[in-house]
């Protein structure tokens, strides 16, 4: 038994080619049918996103043809996907899945959302039948993995947009944003998009300030907020926590006098500042105030890079847990895969010796039920004794990866079957 | 035996000065979970302490060392701020004091111990029990402020993620400091009323030039500068960092004091 991945993800593969694998979900199921139906292919599960198809199987030792599966469910020229595909075996299989499930595989490297594309498939893939045994206990354990890589990694813990890191900032600065005020100077595009993310965190309402007051106002509508005019626009900012300006001003319309005036009006309450304008709205001087905090676009987009810097620090300790994760799962697997053969192995000494017995029985003559019991003992003694050193090899095998092997020399020494569907007594 | 629990809880102080330490490289939520748990053990077997001393000596006021008393209510007033806050980060702070404070009061020579039978009473127990409770508000909104400056600079540099990510929001910060000190002042007021009432009626006058009795009011007025200032115009963050550390020197200095002062100075046993 063996675990098998065949895919191609946005790294290895143009948007052409990924589009052309897509498969809708509506068509997923009776995907999952074809490829169940497909030689080799005792388990399987398709993971389709927009970064990436993939196609993960659990086959017989000897593998599957998943090539030739994508090929022909998908009509397409081997010479147009093979130089994409990645094809993952065993280990590497295991490490692939587990590495995409805690996103260390993603486009943006942490992002959350890969976690649930994958539950998904893997729910589309238990609704078939199509994922039952091996194969849920990977799964199931790959969702573990991800979790742990979450929770004892930051990789998914900093912002990695501008809006976000706004948001983050203002949390950072404000605590919760419940009931606090976003005041809108100039109604640009990237304005709207920070309110929208302020308002989603909990900010409570909006006030929109622009020189063209009908603007304002249609902005204003949007979020449900208040529309002021602009030359209302100094006695009215210190009403709010948070002030976002992206006008075209070609000076700064915040100076560090507008500043003092606010915070006495405030009672020095902190004040947060987002300048996404260029040229600056906000005087830099500001910031040097006791209670204000300045961030301007070049701040905002340096945080983003910084933490897009710390993920990668943090996507490396993710690869640890991962390394032993898949040490972990491996032995697990392997010794379920020995326990079929200790028990085909012992049935099969078992039948030995009951044949045997009643072979010799006749020769005998009648023997008393102590002497009956004494050959009992002692025929069972030495195939227990027999069968001592290949079930402890096996054992000991696992945990040294190559138990695959050892299982191969066993069967094949007692002539035990093939090792695709062992069942109890194998071959007597 | 009380000494006894009491070096046990200062075993599970230093557990949480550990914390301290490492939490200024990194951070993570088992960290946290251990020095908490750590926290409670120390406060539980403190306690024990302090209720052995009390019930050995059986009398009121003799308390078994100031220290320990003192260390101990700064760790109530810290896992307060924990049930309502959820964030151990003035633990920055109070660990290192407390464990220091428990490290005087558990290796320190024998206990201080009042002598004159007139001081056993109420009073003085009030007096002692309500101005230390104030000393640990205090101590704690320090704590809070040191943090908030913290935090100040790195917001104002730009420098907001990396270690100090895991620090409380700003405000957060500056409603633990303040509502510490919301709360110290009136134990701080009653203490210090506590005690004039039983100077009067011990040596029938307050002596205001006693070196400590100055110093307690001396802290006292600037915690109520402090109060006022942040009621009418808000001050907060450095302003208010400077006031807070200045009313903790003169809490020290006055802690101090006790070598100098007639009143204070008690016989040791």
């Amino acid at each position: 038994m063996t675990f098998q991945l065949l895919g191609v993800n946005h790294k290895t593969a143009p948007v052409e080619v990924r589009e052309r694998l897509a498969i809708p979900e509506s068509r997923l199921p009776e995907a999952l049918r074809r490829f169940m139906q497909h030689p080799g292919v005792e388990e399987g599960l398709i993971l389709c996103t927009c970064n990436r198809v993939e196609l993960l199987a659990r086959t017989p030792n000897e593998g599957a043809d998943l090539r030739g599966f994508l090929r022909d469910y998908w009509r397409v020229e081997r010479s147009l996907v093979d130089p994409h595909l990645y094809e993952y075996r065993e280990k590497d299989a295991i490490r692939h899945l587990f590495r995409v499930t805690s996103s260390l595989d993603s486009m943006v490297v942490g992002e959350a959302q890969i976690l649930g594309q994958v539950k998904e498939a893997y729910a589309t893939a238990r609704a078939v039948g199509a994922v039952n045994s091996q194969m849920d206990q990977l799964l199931t354990r790959a969702f573990a993995v991800a979790k742990r890589v979450r929770t004892e990694t930051a990789v998914g813990s900093s912002a990695v947009s501008v809006a976000s890191v706004a948001v983050e900032l203002a949390k950072k600065i404000f605590g919760a944003l419940h009931g606090k005020q976003v005041y809108l100077v100039g109604a640009g595009k990237m304005t709207e998009l920070a309110a929208r993310h302020l308002l989603a965190h909990g900010a409570s309402s909006i006030f929109v300030a622009n020189r063209t007051y009908d603007r304002a106002v249609r902005l204003a509508q949007k979020f449900r907020g208040q529309a002021i005019e602009f030359s209302r626009l100094y006695e009215t900012c210190d009403r709010a926590d948070i002030i976002i300006t992206s006008t075209g001003s070609p000076h700064a319309i915040f100076r560090r006098e507008h500043g003092e005036l606010f915070l006495s009006r405030r009672k020095n309450r902190p004040m947060f500042f987002i300048d996404i304008a260029v040229p600056r709205d906000v005087d830099p001087e500001i910031n040097k105030l006791d209670g204000i905090f300045v961030y301007d676009m070049d701040d905002l987009q340096q945080a983003v890079a910084s933490h897009v810097a710390d993920r990668k620090t943090e996507a490396e300790k993710a690869e640890f847990i991962i390394d032993s994760e898949v040490e972990r799962f491996q032995i697990r697997i392997q010794t379920l895969d020995i326990v079929p053969t200790i028990v085909s192995l012992q049935d099969h000494l078992e039948t030995i010796r009951q044949a045997e017995m009643d072979r010799f029985r006749g020769r005998l003559g009648p023997l008393s039920p102590e002497q009956q019991l004494a050959i009992e003992t002692l025929t069972r003694g030495i195939v227990n004794k027999i069968m001592h050193t290949p079930i402890s090899t096996l054992k000991t095998a696992v945990r040294e990866s190559e138990a695959t092997t050892v299982v191969e020399i066993v069967r094949r020494l007692f002539n035990l079957g093939g090792t695709k569907k062992p069942g109890p007594g194998g071959e007597a | 035996m009380s000494i006894l629990w009491l070096r046990v809880a200062l075993g599970c102080y230093a557990v949480g000065l550990l914390y301290v330490l490492l939490a200024l490289s990194r951070t993570t939520e088992l960290l946290n979970r251990v020095a908490l748990h750590a926290a409670y053990l120390g406060m539980v077997f403190h306690f024990v302490s302090l209720a052995e001393a009390f019930l050995e000596s059986g009398q009121m006021a003799s308390v078994h060392n100031a220290e320990s008393v003192l260390g101990f209510l700064i760790m109530v007033v810290f896992l307060l701020v924990y049930l309502v806050y959820q964030t151990t980060s003035p633990g920055i702070v109070v660990f290192p004091l407390v464990f220091l404070l428990t490290f005087v009061a558990a290796t320190g020579e024998a206990p201080f111990l009042l002598t004159s039978a007139s001081m056993r009473t109420g009073w003085l127990f009030a007096h002692i029990a309500l101005i230390f409770t104030g000393y640990a508000a205090l101590v704690l909104s320090f704590g809070a402020s040191l943090l908030y400056l913290v935090e100040e600079r790195a917001l104002k540099s730009k420098q907001s993620s990396g270690r100090l990510s895991r620090l409380p929001a700003l405000e957060v910060i500056d409603e633990i400091g303040f509502r510490s000190l919301l709360l110290g002042f009136p134990f701080m007021t009653l203490g210090l009323l506590a005690g004039t009432v039983m100077a009067q009626s011990t040596f029938g006058r307050v002596d205001l030039l006693d070196p400590k009795i100055l110093l307690s009011i001396l802290m006292w007025a600037v915690y109520l500068i402090l109060l006022y200032t942040r009621w009418s115009v808000g001050w907060r963050g450095r302003r208010a960092a400077y006031l807070v550390a200045s009313a903790f020197g003169f809490a020290l200095i006055a802690w101090a004091a006790n070598y100098f002062s007639a009143m204070h100075r008690f016989a040791r046993s």
